[in-house]
């Protein structure tokens, strides 16, 4: 049975009722990815499970934590409180795309030489957060950074050092468009 | 220009960068959650909305019908198998899943196994059960009462009393006690709560019924007690088990359990054939975890009447819940609450404890402590600002006037403890100068001339960790020991493994540091492993900051012992006498001529290619590490606080802590350890605790009101350090992984009173919510008015 | 934590979405920001046969004056609050309560109608559209019609929007000059739900005196309140500090408290009034130029 057959109008392609699966096309780190699944497969899990990018991590079920945070469309967000049938059309970034051809992002790099992580659980999430706050504020005060990661919960660093290393990633990246950001 | 001193890459004392990012940055941790099997199941759970009920049917059909459903494990099938009750770390014990009855809310009833998550998922919400509400105890006082229901019907002691404990010389603490000029008393309340790692329990169990092979990844901060208790609990041969704990996300004392979900998932995957996999929701850890604290104390404490102390007597109830599953050393019922006299010289002291069922989780863990030594610390520190401050002496001064001083070292406790070195005066005046005390005084003083509430507070702690001895300290009779294994392969680069299992601390950084600079070998070339029992040496885990003090000697220890071969070797590629060689700034030297000499790489290479006759192959050792002594790790803070007047709502201006954790391995890794522990000496302090209503409904079940510091209120720490080594340990180290969530909390909460101080307060119960202060203020108004 | 199995529906329309409420009377949720939604299914405290996606439907997120009004589609995200110079500028209560709401990454999902409709009392925004004397649009079946702010809280999660309608637009009578509004709350860690928290929108005339005054409260009682009588109290006058006294008390009578785990009753009524106070003075000053 397809998903289209419950359509109440021809725009409204992306529906499923009584158990049957939805078809969505997402891309996700920067790979056209398309699957069918369940409508309640939460984002998170499709990340996880479905495309096997376990980077996202799950922390709570009320949406407090961010462990599981992703970018969609370039904004932070929550993906276990996002279906991941709203994905359909869009664009979701992990952790597993910060690297690009073997070079860490400013971000990891400062995360490492900062000591901003301990287990690691939080990790992906938190640095997914810095990334958002640093594409839209260059050079954050340090009330900003805490500001922008007070919906990421870490238990072992105290935050000290991982807002130190979101100061020292923001510099770096200033510094890069600086110099190199010309060519 | 005079040379730098000599130095190995990545040796003892170097801010090192840590060898686990590289994996963690990338999203490349492997955590429970991670571990994928081919034909994995998912295991789900039912629990139980009642504190206390009789089962009166489990149904599971409509569960059975759901798509995906595979199998619905009760308390009846694992009874047959004898699997129903488990044995607890304290000889007490435990359901996997109930027969008859529920003992707390959230409880395991009944276990779904399905092919997947969510089908799992569906199946837990499709099992009935019908449920005969029985009478709640969650006051442990009122269960200690005549006539209270009795939780534990299966013991043949009818009562909610579980144990009596008491250490000290009670009759002369009393006669000090009545003969001190001055004696003060308080209660103090520990609330339950919950170290909530950021990553939940889980794990995935494989029976392989082929070869017999029991595997289980498992969220465990010790995964070799945890092979020997399923040998012991399933009767499966220890050798075809093989526990793994991968990376943990997190641990604090909440990953020592083994909780029904673990047995569960073992039970569903011998059943069904399958590996399964079960990974707890949040709201099911905090719900159903073991717990921390939860410990009612009564303190006295005197003095002469010029200020020195003299007698401490503690009276306190402990509310272990349903079944005492504390994770302690066996021998310690109540942990190493005797540290309670803290950093100074009673003459006397006497300590009780009882413990109650109550209708709650099991509990008694610790939340990032070594074993009640948070309560202890909370305890004494509080006490001593309120004689302080009965004295009319500035607790600064009080405690400076009163410390254990350095020359007292080894120090025996009127508890029985040996303390194995100090400098606490030493630790105060560094805080006070850096935070500038008297500055403080004074702009204390100002401000409460104009009516504002700032308040200072400090903590001189002293933590007893590094478990332990093994004429004292066992689990189960296993010693509490811990283990290296250093293996120099040919090239001159290093396998080791230990028995202990970081969650964070960065063991694969730290114990490499520890061995490049005892073997000469940098430490990008040592490679650590921990949590295969397949490969790792027997350990009892990470725990109670006891890894550095165990585990982190015995990779000494082992070295040496590597050094000692190794220096043979050398002195056949050297053609000198073994006792003509030394081994000096990180290599084998000709005594008098230091330039002949041989690396350390240089010897491995020889040891399996060119080895003098007599001496066998290879360069390794082993050491299982007896500690001759806990270590004693202190520390001063100093805590400054600003509170609102008309909300109540606190705000910690700054926070010095300074921290005397003998030999420092790696000083950022050692600061990351402090921050993170500081935020959890914070959050008790002001935010988190767990609360059951009198039907024993939990209050504060999930994130949403369980609150976890975030990055906006938890203060930015300033930490400095004191180094006073440990005389007994190898490299002096003594530990720190939970010096700052033992030190904190009296800080703050002295901080507090010290504020409120002209409102005539000695006390308030912690978590310090705004309106506990507001309530203080507003009396106060009422009264004036 | 696994939802339920629901039907999903992603309409293109406003009618659309109304007629799939209809067709499915009272067994769909209208799902806009999910976070107050998708985690009480999680828990399986809410268990909708069918989810109306509404993030679809184009043209239901904008902030614009327009005709009289601010106007502000039911699905702009609470962050679009926090980023609008035009609100930052005008209606400042807005971005005070939208920097107040949650944390960054929820804010990025949560709508503006979902925290309007939602009918919880700890949401940051009832409280700004009593105090603003906003109105809410609904489209239904019958077509659109407006409830004022007032009368649209009914209960602890009830109000006025008929299972058959959807929250289209809330609007807010335009800025005035020297008009001057604020937000703040108090709570036990960032991003919690409020101890207490208060909204105050105020307008003075050319001499300085209040012509009207709306005071909204937060997290004290069953739902969002409008402390008539206390914005009611400063009409007319030149406020000074026997007036503002007078309305916080007025405020904090206004309440309707109930103990819970962000405190007891009587500290949060008076906070309504420690807040209202706050929140009164700092309005005064932008309404003055200020602030």
């Amino acid at each position: 049975m397809s998903a289209a057959a419950h359509a109440v109008s021809p725009a409204a392609s992306l529906t499923s009722a009584g158990g049957t699966n939805a078809r969505i096309r997402v891309t996700v780190n920067g790979q056209a990815v398309v699957a069918e699944i369940e409508p309640r497969t939460l984002l998170v899990h499709f990340l996880r499970e479905v495309l096997g990018l376990t980077g996202t991590h799950i922390g709570c079920d009320t949406s407090h934590c961010g462990a599981c945070t992703v970018l969609l469309d370039g904004k932070a967000v929550k993906s276990c409180t996002v279906l991941a049938v709203q994905t359909d059309g869009r664009e979701v970034r992990t952790v597993e795309s910060l690297e690009v051809g073997g070079k860490l992002s400013p971000v990891q790099e400062a995360f490492i030489e900062c000591h901003g992580l301990q287990c690691g659980f939080c990790t992906p999430g938190m640095m997914m957060s810095a990334t958002a706050l640093l594409a839209k504020t260059a050079n954050p005060t340090e009330a900003e950074i805490r500001d922008a990661i007070r919906g990421n919960l870490c238990r072992c660093t105290g935050y000290v050092n991982i807002v130190k290393a979101i100061q020292s990633a923001g510099q770096k990246m200033q510094s890069a468009a600086g110099t190199g950001g010309k060519a | 220009m005079s040379a730098a001193p000599p130095h190995i890459k990545g040796g003892i004392g170097q801010s090192i960068l840590r060898k686990e990012d590289a994996r963690f940055v990338r999203g490349k941790g492997n955590y429970v959650d991670d571990v994928k099997l081919p034909g994995m199941l998912y295991l789900d759970i039912t629990r139980s909305p009642y504190a206390h009920a009789k089962i009166t049917a489990i149904r599971t059909e409509r569960a059975l019908k759901v798509p995906g459903v595979l199998a619905v494990i009760t308390g009846k099938d694992l009874e047959a198998a004898g699997l129903a009750w488990m044995p607890t770390l304290m000889s007490d014990k435990q359901m996997v899943l109930p027969t008859d009855t529920v003992m707390y809310q959230a409880q395991e009833v009944a276990a779904v196994v399905a092919d997947s998550r969510y089908a799992a998922a569906d199946g837990a919400a499709a099992v009935e059960v019908d449920y005969e509400p029985l009478p709640v105890v969650t006051d442990p006082f009122k269960a200690l009462e005549p006539g209270a229901p009795v939780i534990r019907t299966d013991r043949s002691e009818k009562s909610n009393h579980i144990w009596h404990w008491e250490t000290g010389d009670k009759s002369g603490t009393d006669q000090l006690l009545t003969s001190s000029p001055v004696r003060v008393e308080q209660d103090l309340y520990i609330p339950r709560i919950h170290v909530s790692s950021m990553e939940t329990c889980g794990c995935v169990a494989h029976m392989d019924s082929v070869t017999g092979r029991f595997t289980i990844y498992m969220t465990t901060q010790a995964p070799h007690a945890i092979r020997t208790v399923f040998a012991l609990v399933a009767g499966l041969p220890e050798q075809n088990i093989r526990v793994i704990s991968p990376d943990i996300g997190g641990g604090f004392g909440g990953k020592v359990p083994v909780y029904p979900g673990y047995v569960l998932a073992a039970v569903a995957s011998i059943k069904t054939g399958h590996p399964v996999k079960w990974i707890e929701d949040r709201s099911e850890n905090l719900q159903a975890d073991s717990f921390a604290r939860d410990y009612h104390i009564h303190a006295e404490v005197g003095a002469t009447a010029d200020g020195k102390v003299t007698a401490l007597r503690v009276k306190t109830l402990a509310d272990h819940g349903y079944t005492d599953a504390a994770a302690n050393p066996s021998k310690f019922p109540a942990g190493l609450f005797h540290i309670i006299t803290g950093s100074y010289p009673f003459a006397k002291a006497f300590v009780e404890v009882d413990a109650a069922y109550t209708n709650k989780p099991p509990g008694g863990i610790a939340y990032r402590c070594s074993f009640r030594v948070t309560e202890a610390v909370y305890t004494i520190e509080r006490m001593m600002d309120i004689l302080a401050h009965r004295l009319k002496i500035d607790p600064a001064e009080f405690r400076l006037k009163n410390f254990i001083p350095p020359e007292a070292f080894p120090y025996s406790s009127a508890l029985g403890w040996t303390y194995d070195s100090g400098n606490y005066a030493g630790a105060l005046q560094k805080a006070m100068q850096i935070i500038d005390y008297a500055g403080l005084r004074r702009e204390q003083a100002e401000k409460r001339r104009r009516g504002e509430l700032m308040g200072i507070g400090i903590s001189s702690f002293t933590e007893i960790v590094g478990a332990g001895p093994s004429e004292k300290f066992d689990i189960l009779g296993i010693k509490m020991f811990d283990s290296a294994e250093v293996r120099i392969h040919p090239t001159g680069k290093v396998i080791a493994r230990f028995g202990t299992k970081s969650q964070g601390q960065g063991h694969e950084t730290t114990y490499a540091q520890i061995l490049a600079e005892e073997l000469g070998i940098p430490a990008d070339d040592i490679r650590v492993e921990e949590g295969d029992t397949d490969t790792a040496p027997y350990g009892l885990g990470t725990y109670a900051s006891r890894s550095t003090p165990t585990a982190g000697a015995a990779a000494a220890v082992a070295a040496r012992r590597i050094r000692e071969k190794a220096q043979k070797i050398a002195a056949h590629l050297l053609e000198v006498s073994p006792d003509d060689v030394e081994w000096k700034d990180y290599a084998f030297r000709v005594k008098g001529v230091p330039s002949k000499s041989k690396t350390m790489q240089e010897v491995a290479f020889a040891a399996y290619t060119n080895h003098p006759r007599g001496i066998e192959s290879g360069l390794e050792a082993v050491d299982y590490y007896d500690p001759p002594n806990m270590t004693y790790p202190f520390g001063s803070y100093i805590c400054v606080v600003d509170i609102d007047k008309e909300t109540g709502q606190i705000h910690v201006r700054r926070f010095v802590a300074v921290d005397d954790c003998g030999t420092i391995i790696n000083p950022m890794i050692v600061d990351g350890q402090i921050h993170g522990g500081l935020t959890m000496g914070f959050a008790p302090a002001l935010l988190e605790e767990i609360q059951y209503d009198e039907n024993g409904n939990i209050r504060g079940g999930s994130f949403t009101d369980y609150l976890l510091p975030s990055a906006v209120e938890t203060p930015k720490w300033e930490t400095a350090k004191t180094v006073t080594p440990s005389p007994h340990h190898p490299i002096g180290a003594k530990g720190v992984g939970e010096s700052a969530t033992v030190g904190a909390p009296p800080a703050i909460v002295n901080a507090i009173v010290d504020a409120l101080q002209p409102y005539g307060v000695e006390h308030i119960d912690i978590p310090v919510h705004p309106w506990k202060v507001w309530q203080i203020l507003h009396g106060a108004e009422a009264k004036a008015k | 934590m696994i939802p339920p199995q629901f039907e999903y529906y992603a309409p293109h329309s406003v009618d659309e979405a109304v007629a799939l409420l209809q067709r499915f009377d009272g067994e769909a949720k209208v799902l806009a920001g999910g976070h107050s939604l998708i985690p009480l299914m999680k828990l399986r405290l809410a268990e909708p046969h069918v989810l109306v996606d509404i993030n679809r439907i184009p043209g239901l997120s904008y902030i614009r004056e327009e005709a009289g009004h601010l106007k502000i589609g039911a699905t702009t995200r609470t962050n679009d609050l926090l980023e609008s110079d035009l609100l930052r500028r005008s209606y400042p209560i807005l971005t005070d309560a939208a920097h107040e709401i949650a944390d960054p990454l929820v804010r990025n999902l949560g709508t503006v109608g979902g925290n309007v409709c939602h009918g919880d009392p700890g949401n940051d925004l009832p409280a700004c559209m009593l105090a603003l004397d906003a109105a809410m649009v609904l489209a239904g079946p019958q077509g659109a019609r407006t409830v004022p702010a007032s009368s649209f809280y009914k209960d602890t999660f009830v109000t006025a929007v008929e299972p058959t309608e959807i929250l289209v637009e809330v609007q807010i009578p335009k800025a005035r000059a020297r008009q001057g509004s604020a937000y703040h709350k108090i709570e036990k860690r960032a991003g919690d739900f409020a101890m207490a928290g208060a909204a105050v929108s105020l307008v003075l005339d050319s001499a300085g005196r209040v012509e009207s005054a709306g005071i909204g409260l937060t997290g004290v009682g069953p739902t969002a309140i409008l402390a008539l009588r206390a914005g009611n109290s400063l009409v007319g006058q030149l406020p000074d500090e026997s007036h503002l006294a007078h309305a916080s008390q007025l405020a904090q009578e206004a309440t309707q408290p109930a103990s819970d785990l962000r405190g007891p009753m009587e500290y949060k009524r008076a906070m309504a009034g420690v807040l209202a106070r706050r929140v009164l003075d700092q309005a005064l000053a932008r309404a003055r130029g200020g602030g």
